[in-house]
């Protein structure tokens, strides 16, 4: 095992090109790449000291073969120096700070020592010396004659990409390369460069450092033609110019041709570089397509370092749309039989298990479950195919390895993107389906932020006995109820489950033994609990929170309010007029309703209890019956929503015309004691914002008891209303506005004032300060909304998609960049949070060495609760 | 200029020296080596304040908003 070795220091500079040739194994000279018989020419782009990629083929320079020779550098010594693209702007700063005579940096004496000693202080405190650099080149360039040899300077025009022209005159890279040599080794201090490792010439390329075959390996078609990688073909191009060049130069060709060539050699240079320059139209492959050079392999996010180092592809692994199925355990996922057929587990075969091996391989890949391949005891793989599989079945020996296709009860792990927290990777057991999508319990939604629009997610599937394991013991869906972001369960009831389960339990709701049988039909429950009485035919009844308590564990004993207590003035507590205390005892529901307080995601109180109480499988058995019951329950009750469930009584919507008359009327007042100064200012506010913040309160009164009256008349017998008061959906605001008005629009808090000057459209008179002039929507969603209030409305929820936008792209990255500085932080044995060296963090995790997700809420009814506890295991 | 104590503010904790025997225990209890420690600088107002030289440890009694009382320690480093 190699020894893991600390990085000191990492230095960046350039290469010289000394240093190019010193690690060159060989001069490129020829274009040509491959000889008739196939095999590569010496001296050529494919110079078998470069390193191989034809398998069989040992390096002439190290006798590595494929996949052990690392390749080796050439070189390619260019006729004339050219640029590099990528130091352009640093090309131009140096030619405008140094003399054009004598290359000496324009500054005085005095100033380069104070520069060089800032540069000098700031790299010992090891911060950037960026803008003290900037500083040297700003104050350099305006020297119009230089301070050592007088000789006048002249301005230097940049042109893009790469031309720098000193009055009227291009000047060429040799002639730049030059005036670079000159200059000393403290003025390129001065100028930010350690001369050892970075002396500016070095940026004008003579020799061009040709890169190893292997990160350009050629490709054989079938048809047994070669294929060369874009960066041989742009060698290629080099290399041809190159050559061009040199015969022309020697032939004394005229310099306008010379000069063509160079300018040729400069834009294959260049695109060899950075095919992206922006001025330099993009070389092509002959298809059309642009050439992907080196610049272009290393950029952006399929590039080296986003897509192949931070990310890579696995294997074992599925990606599909998914769907719910409440018939599912939390604990499961439903997989495509197409899926499962693919994806393989590896198991070992055995003295105890070879006949079981023998029975799964002989089924062959095509009967559920079979197996795809065989690794025999040399470590050869074998592909099972129909037709061999009785005959590998039978040579089936201890020792060897079979991959297994997945199969019902596979531990897998399953994930949806964002893998914001840790419950959006979680371990399930698979349960394979037919059809084409991954199943899931709805009640897991919450966890992944799930929906089923159209969402997809992955599956992986861990391939050793260790990794499935762990991912049982810790990722496993039961074991991440309990959310450590705020300690209570993430997993619970959502949509259906809560409606469900709040139409079963609330009130006395009496359910014959046909219903019961309905309901409990699922479940593996044998004993029907007594009827709770019996009706006037003496036919026997039970009720939904009896059959509620059916899937509470014995033992349970709770209480608490559920999310639609009214908060009445004085609580009654068990003896709550709406039903809404709840009372759980020894697993009996005895009072109150189940709603999303009781067993909601995020909420769940029972959740929590039997979880913090009993344990994980506990908790997700109640869940999975949990599910189960409140499912049956609403279509035992029936449950739909349309259109008229906002329909309110006329009376209600005459009463609801007469509060937005008066709410208008009112602004229309405040208006006019307004304009007659009588208006008093709020204390810290103008006059105007009083008047906007009174308008404002007054139309927001309006909306709120036009909701009160259109709640009078929408009582439980609403499905909107069931839907908002237990927790499942929506809001009592929702319904509002979609029965009585909608209300006030804003942006940014304020009322509506943008658009015309002086008024918000022209149907306005200039400076009316009215409600519907400012975006009040007096209509409902069910009347519909006039032309205006449309407008209006569509004001104020534009504002709200941007701003969802914008939000979520901010605390992406803020999470990334947290997630990015505490990733390896750990928490260790005795408390301590520690980093990867050891060194500690903090001496108690969070300071109280507390875990969220194991603590329970410090309140007197903890105690409480204990001693009932206790005191009952007494009298027993 | 009127001289004042850093400690004597608010926002500053409780700043303690500790003997180098106490620096052994806190080292023993976490088993750790004295660089594995958060760092203060000598320089820093309340280390000088304290008069702690280069290698002592510092207990600090930092309010802390889950603990209430949190306590640190710091190696003074040059």
């Amino acid at each position: 095992m190699t020894v893991p070795k600390r990085i000191g220091k990492i230095r960046f500079g350039l290469i010289s090109p000394q240093e190019f040739r010193k690690m060159s194994v060989v001069k490129i000279i020829t274009a040509d790449t491959y000889d008739d018989d196939g095999f590569p020419i010496e001296m050529g782009l494919m110079d078998p000291r470069l390193g191989v990629i034809d398998p069989g083929l040992r390096c002439r320079t190290c006798g590595g073969r494929p996949g052990e020779c690392p390749g080796h550098f050439g070189h390619i010594d260019l006729i004339a120096p050219v640029m590099h693209v990528g130091f352009a702007k640093l090309v131009r700063k140096i030619l405008r700070a140094i003399c054009r005579e004598c290359s000496r940096l324009m500054l005085l004496d005095h100033e380069k020592e104070t520069f060089l000693e800032q540069i000098r202080t700031l790299e010992d405190l090891g911060q950037p010396t960026d803008d003290v650099v900037n500083k040297v080149f700003s104050e350099a360039r305006k020297h119009k004659t230089c301070p050592y040899c007088g000789a006048p300077q002249r301005e230097i025009k940049f042109e893009r990409p790469l031309s720098y022209i000193e009055d009227g005159h291009k000047l060429t890279p040799s002639d730049i390369r030059d005036r670079f040599e000159k200059a000393s080794d403290e003025d390129i201090q001065v100028m930010g460069m350690n001369p050892e490792t970075a002396r500016p010439e070095w940026i004008i390329l003579t020799v061009l450092p040709v890169p190893p075959v292997t990160m350009r390996p050629s490709i054989t078609l079938e048809s047994g033609q070669r294929s060369e990688d874009d960066l041989t073909h742009k060698l290629v191009d080099i290399i041809r110019i190159n050559q061009r060049f040199q015969e022309n130069r020697e032939a004394g060709a005229p310099q306008l041709i010379i000069e063509d060539l160079w300018e040729l050699l400069q834009y294959h240079v260049t695109t060899f570089l950075d095919n992206t320059v922006s001025g330099v139209p993009p070389a092509r492959h002959r298809s059309g397509r642009p050439l992907k050079t080196l610049s272009q392999r290393l950029k952006g996010k399929e590039g080296r370092f986003r897509g192949s180092l931070s990310g890579k592809r696995v294997n074992f692994s599925a990606r599909t749309v998914i769907s719910p199925d409440p018939n599912l355990s939390i604990n499961e996922v439903g997989v495509p039989m197409d899926v499962a057929r693919e994806l393989t587990v590896p198991m070992i075969v055995n003295s105890r298990n070879i006949e079981v091996m023998r029975k799964y391989v002989a089924r062959g890949p095509d009967n559920h479950p079979g197996v795809n391949y065989v690794q025999r005891a040399d470590n050869r793989r074998v592909k099972v195919t129909d037709k061999n599989c009785g005959e590998v079945a039978e040579q089936l020996e201890v020792g060897w390895k079979i991959d297994r296709q997945l199969a019902d009860g596979d531990v897998v792990l399953f994930n949806r993107q964002p893998s914001l927290h840790r419950m959006s990777i979680m371990a399930h057991r698979i349960k394979v389906m037919p059809y084409k999508t991954f199943r899931l319990n709805p009640a897991v939604c919450p966890p992944y932020n799930a929906d089923f629009d159209g969402d997809e997610m992955n599956l992986h599937v861990p391939q050793t006995e260790e990794a499935r394991a762990e991912a049982q013991i810790l990722m496993r869906v039961q074991e991440n109820i309990l959310s450590p972001r705020f300690g209570g369960p993430i997993i619970g009831g959502i949509h259906d489950y809560v409606t469900g389960s709040f139409l079963l339990t609330h009130g006395e709701r009496r359910i014959s033994r046909a219903g019961l049988m309905e309901v409990l039909k699922k479940y593996d429950i044998n004993d029907l609990p007594e009827p709770k009485g019996y009706d006037e035919r003496g036919e026997p009844y039970w009720t939904g929170k009896q059959m509620f308590s059916l899937v509470l564990p014995r033992g349970l004993n709770l209480s608490f309010k559920a999310d639609f207590c009214l908060a009445c003035e004085q609580c009654k507590g068990p003896d709550c007029d709406n039903d809404a205390f709840v009372v759980i005892e020894d697993g009996q529901l005895l009072k109150g309703t189940i709603d999303a307080e009781a067993v909601g995601a995020f909420k769940g109180k029972v959740t929590d209890r039997i979880i913090k109480e009993y344990d994980p499988s506990v908790a997700s058995t109640f869940l999975d019956r949990m599910t189960l019951l409140a499912l049956r329950g609403i279509m035992l009750a029936g449950f739909s929503f349309g259109i008229d469930d906002e329909d309110i009584p006329v009376p209600a919507a005459e009463q609801i015309d007469d509060v937005t008359r008066t709410a208008r009327e009112n602004v229309q007042k405040l208006i006019e004691a307004y304009r007659a100064g009588e208006l008093e200012p709020l204390p810290g506010r103008t006059l105007d914002e009083t008047l906007e913040m009174r308008i404002m309160q007054t139309l927001g009164k309006a909306r709120d008891s036009a909701g009160k009256i259109a709640g009078r008349y929408l009582g439980l017998d609403n499905s909107g209303v069931v839907m908002a008061v237990s927790g499942a959906r929506g809001s009592m605001l929702n319904l509002t506005q979609m029965a009585a008005c909608v209300g006030q629009q804003s942006v940014r808090g304020e009322r509506i004032r943008r658009g015309y000057a002086g008024r918000t459209l022209p149907h306005f008179q200039r400076g009316d300060l009215g409600a519907e002039a400012h975006g009040f929507v007096e209509s409902s969603y069910k009347d519909g909304l006039t032309p205006i209030e449309f407008f209006f409305h569509a004001i104020g929820g534009r504002e709200g998609l941007v701003d969802t936008a914008i939000r979520t792209s901010q605390s992406g990255y803020l999470q990334r960049r947290l997630v990015n500085a505490l990733q390896d932080l750990e928490v260790n044995y005795d408390g301590t949070v520690r980093e990867t060296r050891g060194m500690i963090v903090q001496f108690k995790y969070g300071e109280d060495g507390v875990d969220a997700s194991r603590r329970d809420y410090a309140s007197p009814d903890n105690v409480r609760r204990i001693i009932k506890k206790v005191l009952a295991r007494e009298d027993a | 200029m009127k001289k004042f104590a850093v400690q004597d503010h608010d926002l500053v904790p409780p700043h303690i020296l500790l003997s180098p025997e106490e620096a052994e225990q806190v080292l023993q209890q976490y088993g750790v080596e004295a660089r594995q420690l958060p760092k203060i600088h000598v320089s820093d107002p309340v280390a000088k304040e304290i008069g702690a030289k280069v290698g002592d440890v510092i207990k600090v009694l930092r309010i802390s908003p889950t603990a209430r009382q949190a306590v640190f320690y710091r190696l003074v480093i040059d």
